[in-house]
């Protein structure tokens, strides 16, 4: 009796990713890839997108719940990768130039995103999507309009016909998998991008490190209680817009990480659903919106990816059509952003209606006696 | 008793917009001296402390007159920081702890122990690593000065709730520079050992030079620890004696004792004698309400037709627990026999159909549409509960504006509600009169039971008098029952023909209304939790 109730909860507690595997166990063999290609495709994947998911844990440490203004991280490393591949700074010294170049950019829109939160507690996600949307424009001012005639830009290449403006695609043909050919490795005919491990492996030190630090520490109690951190002289505000900042820069790193893997910037699209797929991801995990861990992390990218990669292939041989496979993949996004809220939500009532059924409990109990 | 002066308090006032809440507060404290406050609510217990503690309240509502004086050199404290670099602690009623963390961690919580690094060389003191040996070491300390011994490694939210209590405790005492200790109700969550344990830590911290004051309406503890008994009654203190020279009996009538004169005597008035064979409208029967903060626990009633009957009890007991849970608005487990007929608990729809009608004690949150005109405000329920002020056409009902304006008018006539007409927004009244509509509100539902939940909190004594009147009237003149919750016992006893204290979540007994005021006073600290 009770070894089922644990699991029970087992399973209640881990609806997300059981479903997940669930579907790739089911997609895999009907997909019909090799295991070479299906590992080969996850670890590619995994170096390009870790990084980036990596920098939602602090602000859902912070108590800000699922950052959705990462986007404006995104937009941060985007523009600093324009300037360098402008300025031709390509390989290795191009994606450092581009991470310390996307700091600025990064700190202000971080800044801004979390003053901008601080005025809307307890409604952090709603305000950062809708944040993302308008620093969305303002980005496209600068990239559209400001780059050529103010920002200088020189080679026609990344220019608009029109003479000022970036182009749709900008090429990072030079750069591109700069980071993930360094020291990788052929196992068996799988590639592995050692560098980039190595980075992603250091970011986890940090954020464990981090974790021990007194910010650390002074981010978990305003994350759960803001108010009795704020009567013991936290600097509450302050905090959360620190931890904001950080996930901002972080989110930059990623991305450009990212798009070095990818080798091209889609200027006007490239940042526009990475927030919502990483946090997807993330959520597929088993991670909540107050709980994260970089195990979350990791399992989440793993399912999340092997599902991307099997359920076209799997939806073809199905249904004889493979853009079932793309609706799958928006579909299933928002799906588990979806479920992931409402079971939060339902798990806080949930714990609510517990103390009534205590009280009751109690008051059996003293009548027997 | 031969110790250094540590605190006095000289000539302290304190009103809040015209409302005298304190007046010539005197109060002097020796080091090591344990001092007991009590109180009825209201008495000003926790305004006094808030000042003493230099909380933002009292700078917002216009600071307060008078000096304190700490070891003889006056003091003004602007934030509870100031205080606590003063020495001054306090542990709140509500707890100020983070649940995710362990003891230790609550403990020193933004005072931790940190040790330098690289990275904290450069980007500064907050990418300090925490020391996590040292966060250990004092927290160990604190829980042995403190005597009571918890689990340091334990998370918050696993711990019982009395343990909470100590490691806030425990935190004040992790502070070196504590002279002085608040304790505001301590043993309002404790088990009976865990009380008995906390009154040797007070004991302890005592011996070690630490000054406590003690808040409790627990008065066998206050006999216990302390060494001098304060009594509060609105706002003025009426007693400050050792304790040894105490008793319980004593302080419950200081507490509650008011001039004896006009109260008394019309609380001898008009009474209906109940008796046990007196028919019975509203049987409960083993209920719990989890209402936060007001939680009941089993109680069982027999309500009898036709009467008044008052529930009193101290704030936090439970009194307003009951009328939530039976009307639906909390979560509630037990029976309910109305007329003889079972109503299902956790449903408000339910309760006004059968002509039960509730006047809460939230009037603005739950009492009142306050965007709507009065007409509105009174006629509303009317219409949704029993179809009254409507008018019939075939399938469809339209509302009978006129029956609506003449009822409103009837009642705004009635009960003298102060407003310039009855189209009038219910937010633009002053809270008496808000009081009244609410009170309009379910009188026309006609009901044949009344709840009414703090009938005059917050509002002036002319107010007060005609509304305890209408309700009077309501119960005599057309027979209705009336359950009225109040804090104020001399409202009840002068309204009410039978009286229930809650205590502790229960009914500690019921007296008629007649009886003196020490005996309630005697069943309100009873069973307190």
């Amino acid at each position: 009796m009770r070894k089922e109730s644990k699991l029970l909860t087992f399973i209640t507690n881990n609806t997300v990713p059981l479903m997940f595997i669930l579907i790739c166990a089911v997609c895999i063999p009907i997909s019909g890839f090799s295991a070479s290609y299906l590992i080969n495709e996850i670890i590619t994947r995994m170096g390009r997108n870790v990084f980036l998911i990596l920098s939602l844990l602090i602000p859902i440490m912070a108590g800000m719940g699922l950052n959705f203004g990462m986007t404006l991280g995104a937009m941060a490393g985007e523009i600093a990768l324009i300037l360098v591949s402008d300025w031709q700074i390509w390989g290795i010294p191009g994606v450092v130039l581009a991470c310390i170049l996307s700091i600025p950019f990064s700190v202000l829109l971080g800044w801004v995103c979390g003053k901008l939160l601080n005025m809307a507690k307890g409604r952090e996600m709603i305000t950062s999507y809708i944040i993302s949307y308008f620093i969305n424009g303002i980005y496209q001012l600068v990239v559209l309009y400001m780059m050529g005639p103010i920002i200088p830009i020189s080679h026609s290449t990344i220019k608009l016909p029109r003479g000022y403006g970036i182009r749709n695609t900008v090429s990072l043909l030079n750069m591109r998998q700069c980071l993930d050919n360094a020291w990788a490795l052929r196992i068996g005919g799988v590639k592995i991008p050692v560098l980039t491990f190595v980075i992603i492996g250091l970011l986890c030190l940090f954020i464990i490190w981090f974790r021990r630090t007194k910010l650390g520490q002074d981010m978990r109690a305003v994350g759960q209680d803001m108010n009795v951190a704020r009567d013991a002289g936290i600097k509450v505000e302050r905090t959360r817009i620190i931890s904001i900042i950080m996930s901002t820069v972080l989110a930059g790193f990623g991305m450009v990480i990212y798009l070095q893997n990818m080798g091209n910037i889609a200027t006007y699209s490239s940042h526009s659903q990475i927030g919502m797929f990483c946090i997807a991801a993330l959520l597929v995990g088993g991670a909540s919106v107050d709980r994260a861990s970089i195990g979350n992390v990791f399992l989440g990218v793993i399912l999340f990816h092997t599902m991307f990669i099997v359920a076209p292939k799997a939806g073809g041989v199905i249904t004889g059509d493979t853009m079932i496979g793309e609706y799958f993949r928006v579909f299933v996004s928002y799906g588990v952003i979806t479920v992931a809220l409402v079971m939060y939500e339902a798990k806080k009532r949930k714990h609510k209606s517990r103390t009534g059924a205590e009280l009751a409990a109690a008051q059996k109990e003293e009548a027997v006696k | 008793m031969k110790n250094a002066l540590l605190m006095e308090m000289r000539n302290i006032k304190k009103d809040f917009f015209g409302n005298r809440v304190l007046s010539d507060i005197n109060i002097t404290l020796r080091e090591g001296e344990v001092l007991g406050l009590c109180g009825e609510n209201g008495a000003g217990k926790s305004t006094l402390m808030k000042i003493l503690f230099g909380m933002d309240v009292i700078r917002e509502t216009g600071g307060y007159e008078g000096d304190i004086l700490l070891r003889g050199e006056k003091v003004q404290f602007n934030t509870p920081f100031d205080a606590l670099n003063a020495g001054i602690g306090m542990v709140h009623q509500e707890f100020s702890l983070i649940p995710g963390f362990t003891a230790a961690e609550n403990i020193v919580l933004n005072r931790e122990p940190q040790k330098k690094n690289v990275i904290s060389e450069i980007f500064g003191d907050r990418l300090n690593t925490l020391d996590y040996n040292e966060i250990t070491g004092r927290a160990e300390k604190a829980i042995e000065k403190m005597g009571f011994a918890i689990d340091k490694d334990m998370v918050i939210s696993n711990m019982p709730v009395g343990h909470k209590q100590f490691t806030e405790i425990a935190r004040e005492l992790s502070k070196d520079q504590l002279k002085l200790l608040i304790l505001d109700e301590p043993t309002a969550v404790l088990t009976e050992k865990e009380a008995e344990a906390l009154l040797a830590s007070v004991r302890s911290m005592s011996e070690k030079g630490i000054a406590v004051i003690f808040i409790t309406h627990r008065l066998q503890e206050i006999l216990a620890v302390c060494d001098t008994v304060v009594v509060m009654r609105d706002g003025v203190v009426v007693s400050e004696k050792p304790a040894s020279e105490s008793s319980v009996a004593e302080i419950s009538k200081l507490m509650v004792g008011r001039s004896v004169g006009n109260a008394e005597k019309s609380v001898v008035t008009d009474k209906k004698v109940i008796k046990e064979t007196d028919k019975t409208i509203m049987s409960v029967k083993r209920l719990w309400v989890d209402m936060p903060g007001e939680t009941v626990r089993d109680v069982s009633i027999d309500i009898k037709e036709g009467e008044i009957l008052g529930i009193g009890g101290l704030a936090g007991q439970g009194k307003l627990g009951i009328p939530n849970g039976i009307m639906g608005l909390y979560e509630a487990g037990g029976t309910i026999e109305f007329e003889g007929k079972e109503i299902p608990l956790n449903s408000p729809r339910r309760c006004l159909d059968s002509g039960i009608a509730f006047v809460s004690e939230d009037r603005r949150g739950v009492g009142l549409l306050l965007d709507e005109s009065l007409e509105w405000n009174v006629a509303f329920p009317a219409m949704q509960i029993n179809g009254k002020f409507l008018k019939k056409f075939g399938p469809m009902s339209w509302r009978d504006e006129k029956g609506i304006r003449e009822v409103t008018e009837r009642y705004i006539d009635e009960l003298k509600i102060k407003c310039v007409g009855s189209k009038q927004k219910a937010k633009e009244l002053s809270g008496g009169n808000q009081q009244k509509v609410c009170l309009a509100k379910a009188f026309a539902l006609e009901p044949k039971f009344l709840f009414v939940s703090e009938p005059t909190r917050g509002i002036d004594v002319g107010a007060k008098a005609l509304v305890l009147d209408a309700l009077k009237r309501f119960n005599r003149e057309s027979g209705v029952t009336v359950v009225m919750i109040s804090s104020e016992l001399e409202e009840l006893r002068q309204t009410c023909d039978r009286v229930a204290i809650v205590s502790g979540g229960k009914i500690a007994g019921i007296l008629p209304a007649t009886a003196p005021s020490e005996d309630f006073g005697m069943l309100m600290v009873s069973m307190v939790k």
